[in-house]
């Protein structure tokens, strides 16, 4: 009893010292060096945008107060952000095809669970983002994966405020689509839930005809709602942004450089944000996303020429999104519903004929993500996740083929922050389960295996400057 | 005895509570509108938003407000730039309201319109409660703004010699670009320099930017800094000459005004100004 009741002492007494060390948040390092303003003045908590980042952002990284030009800033004064991610993380698969014996293939094939864990790094981003001159602004965003390899995840030009009108704003360059829900201010790191699967899903049998073509260039880049695009697009909003609109032409390359397809897709958002009494801003928008891939190539002795696809195929997604605040609670809310040309979904040159009975795949999702926001310091979040075929390529095939259940847990704590520099503490808990997606015995008849079923466990230390 | 002792343990927590608790949220009623204000929440908005600048004691010694110019408001003086009341008196709490939505120009203070309504009058809520005028004092009445006279060439001109006479342009210059012979001496209440306002720029004022706001600004003057109230000084329909006048020196503004076209034309027409008046420079 004595004991329990020192435990309990003890608890209190470290949780107390923990939350003793808070004090004002502050800091985005880029912006709070030029503005000087808290990082929670537009993070609901980094890098979740709130209402006052959202206008921020709109305005073309500009708060309207007559200091944004560079002009205004000390000579020295260099925008510039780094974050990176050390970590330690556990990433466990159900259902993998081993070797019953290691090294002896001969003697058969069995399931086994794979778990793997250990310490590790992302990748650094270096952020660089502000205003060349007043209502223009700009970004660039060289980005490496933890090998140090760089790509660059935006670069662009946006031309704000044009005819003296917010509602006419011209970007141009490699972007993020205009979506209310961004996933690239998500609150989730990890392998499994750091991403959002509906907005990158391929249905089951795509996927499989993507990994066992001829050439991974023959169907392009698999499209993914949350991938920045190259392209222009045009936008506006309202003098607080809860107005918002943004139309873009883009192209069909998924946004990597140096790859034209010489066709474009279309991408159309917009949103609507509604004051309720006490409780906010509650958000309602859509979008649709039209594109076009190439089903073959031009090819040279047999090789494809790149840029140069041909017999391109559609496919479309459209969704509602939504934000809802309720004190300190807040759901991010997504539903979204996926098509692709039979041509796509079953990997098959336009000049070639369709596999008999094939169509085009169609399948709905969504998720709905929660905060609790205690503090601009600490934010609890969790995210419940499903996709569901509605149709499959083969009238055949299982009803629930490549269906996702997906489920993340987790916090955020900022134990200090100053205006040049921020920290976080992230943990967080992630499930995947894929229906009838894990690779099947060789011994197998069927062309399906069990669940795959996906999990990680994440601790890292979040920082950015 | 043993109760007692309780009690006084009971008292001692309680104090150091509402030492620690920062500045006693007590009960001050805040309206605007239908909407009532709250200091409980309006707390948690200020910590988010504003407690960088103005310092978590709304001393305006926040962690950022040594880099900041102009400085950031010190809450606890109970003075205030932008009013619609008197002189020395507290702001109503649209006063307030209107400066969260607003922001100031030319200031690291950027303008809170994107916060719903009630949370902004959940801010002044609480900002109310760094001061402790605002439980002792009532603000004063608001300063009428009568109606504007016509802004002809008559009133530009009348309001040309008010400059002179009244020394703007001691402070302002004699084309409005705040670099009148004062101007590198000013100083605000707490010491720091504070240049007078650019009318060349053509950005819109400290509290605004409409006539109206530019009367007001006259007649109220702006607490904590040299700019006095002319309420004594000027009648309304100098004010609005005043007014029309000063609008002439906007060169650069780029939103349009109603009569801008005939001040900027008549404004040609006017005498110079500040010349004879030099050798007796007034300071605020």
């Amino acid at each position: 009893m004595l004991f329990r009741l020192r435990v309990i002492l003890l608890l209190v007494l470290v949780l107390g010292a923990l939350f003793s060390l808070r004090q004002p948040a502050h800091a985005i390092p880029a912006f709070a060096r030029k503005y000087s303003l808290p990082c929670s003045a537009c993070h609901e908590a980094w890098p979740k945008l709130n209402d006052f980042g959202i206008a921020f952002r709109d305005r073309g990284y500009q708060l309207g107060n007559e200091k944004d030009s560079p002009i205004w800033q000390n000579p020295s004064y260099w925008p510039i952000t780094m974050r990176i991610t050390p970590q330690w993380h556990r990433e466990s698969s159900s259902n993998q095809v081993v070797d019953t014996v290691p090294g002896n293939p001969a003697l058969g094939q069995t399931f086994q669970n794979a778990t793997t864990h250990g310490f590790d790094f992302g990748g650094v981003d270096i952020w660089a983002a502000g205003t060349l001159y007043k209502d223009i602004s700009f970004s660039l965003l060289p980005s490496s994966d933890s090998s140090g390899s760089f790509h660059f995840e935006n670069a662009f030009v946006r031309f704000d405020n044009l005819f003296r009108t917010r509602w006419v704003n011209v970007k141009f360059g490699k972007f993020e689509l205009d979506n209310l829900v961004s996933e690239k201010r998500m609150l989730f790191l990890s392998n499994n839930g750091g991403f959002y699967q509906v907005y990158h899903y391929t249905p089951f049998r795509e996927a499989q005809f993507r990994a066992s073509g001829p050439s991974i260039v023959q169907f392009g880049d698999a499209f993914g709602i949350g991938d920045n695009q190259l392209g222009v697009e045009l936008s506006g909003h309202s003098e607080n942004s809860y107005t918002r609109y943004s139309v873009a032409l883009l192209s069909s390359n998924e946004g990597n450089p140096g790859l034209p397809n010489r066709t474009y897709d279309g991408w159309a958002s917009f949103n609507q944000g509604f004051q309720v009494g006490k409780l906010g801003v509650q958000r309602l928008g859509g979008f649709a996303y039209f594109g076009q891939r190439p089903t073959f190539f031009n090819t040279s002795l047999g090789s494809p020429v790149l840029g140069q696809g041909l017999g391109s195929k559609s496919f479309y997604r459209a969704g509602l999104t939504g934000l809802f605040y309720i004190k300190k609670l807040d759901f991010s809310t997504v539903f979204v519903h996926g098509w692709d040309n039979v041509f796509l979904g079953t990997g098959t040159a336009a000049n070639a004929s369709l596999p008999v009975g094939a169509r085009g795949p169609s399948w709905n999702g969504g998720f709905v993500e929660t905060h609790f926001t205690y503090s601009p310091q600490l934010v609890f979040v969790q995210r419940n996740e499903i996709v569901r075929m509605s149709r499959q390529v083969f009238s055949a095939d299982p009803r629930d083929l490549g269906d996702v259940d997906a489920f993340s847990f987790g916090l955020r704590y900022y134990p200090f922050m100053s205006s040049r520099a921020g920290l976080a503490l992230h943990t967080e808990y992630s499930f995947v389960r894929s229906y009838k997606s894990a690779s099947p015995l060789p011994t197998s008849t069927s062309p399906f295996g069990p669940d795959l079923r996906a999990s990680s466990v994440f601790v890292g230390l979040d920082f950015a400057f | 005895m043993k109760h007692s002792r309780m009690r006084a343990h009971l008292a001692g927590i309680l104090a150091l509570l509402l030492a620690g608790g920062g500045p006693a949220t007590f009960a001050q009623e805040t309206h605007i509108g239908g909407l009532t204000g709250e200091a409980s929440r309006g707390k948690q908005l200020y910590r988010r938003y504003c407690v960088g600048c103005h310092g978590p004691l709304g001393d305006g010694r926040g962690e950022n407000a040594v880099w900041i110019d102009p400085k950031p408001r010190n809450f606890v003086t109970g003075t205030f730039k932008c009013r619609s009341t008197p002189t020395g008196a507290l702001p109503t709490d649209e006063d307030l309201y209107m400066s969260v939505t607003r922001g100031f120009v030319n200031s690291n203070m950027p303008s809170w319109l994107p916060l719903t309504e009630q949370q902004r009058v959940d801010l002044v809520a609480y900002v109310k409660t760094f001061s402790s005028s605002f439980r002792e004092e009532k603000p004063a009445a608001p300063v009428p703004v009568p109606s504007e006279s016509a802004a002809n060439q008559q009133s530009i001109q009348r309001g040309s010699e008010l400059f002179q006479k009244m020394n703007c342009w001691a402070c302002h210059g004699k084309e409005g670009r705040g670099d009148g012979p004062s101007a590198q001496t000013l100083v605000d209440n707490r010491g720091y320099p504070i240049p007078p306002y650019d009318f060349s720029g053509g950005t819109r004022f400290k509290c605004g930017e409409s006539n109206q706001d530019l009367y007001r600004i006259l007649m109220t003057g702006l607490d904590g800094t040299p700019m006095p109230s002319y309420a004594s000084g000027l009648t309304p329909a100098q004010a609005w000459d005043l007014v029309h006048y000063l609008r002439t020196l906007q060169i650069n503004a780029k939103h349009k005004r109603p009569t801008a076209d005939s001040e900027q034309k008549h404004r040609s027409e006017s005498k110079p100004v500040g010349e004879e008046l030099e050798g007796r420079a007034n300071r605020f």
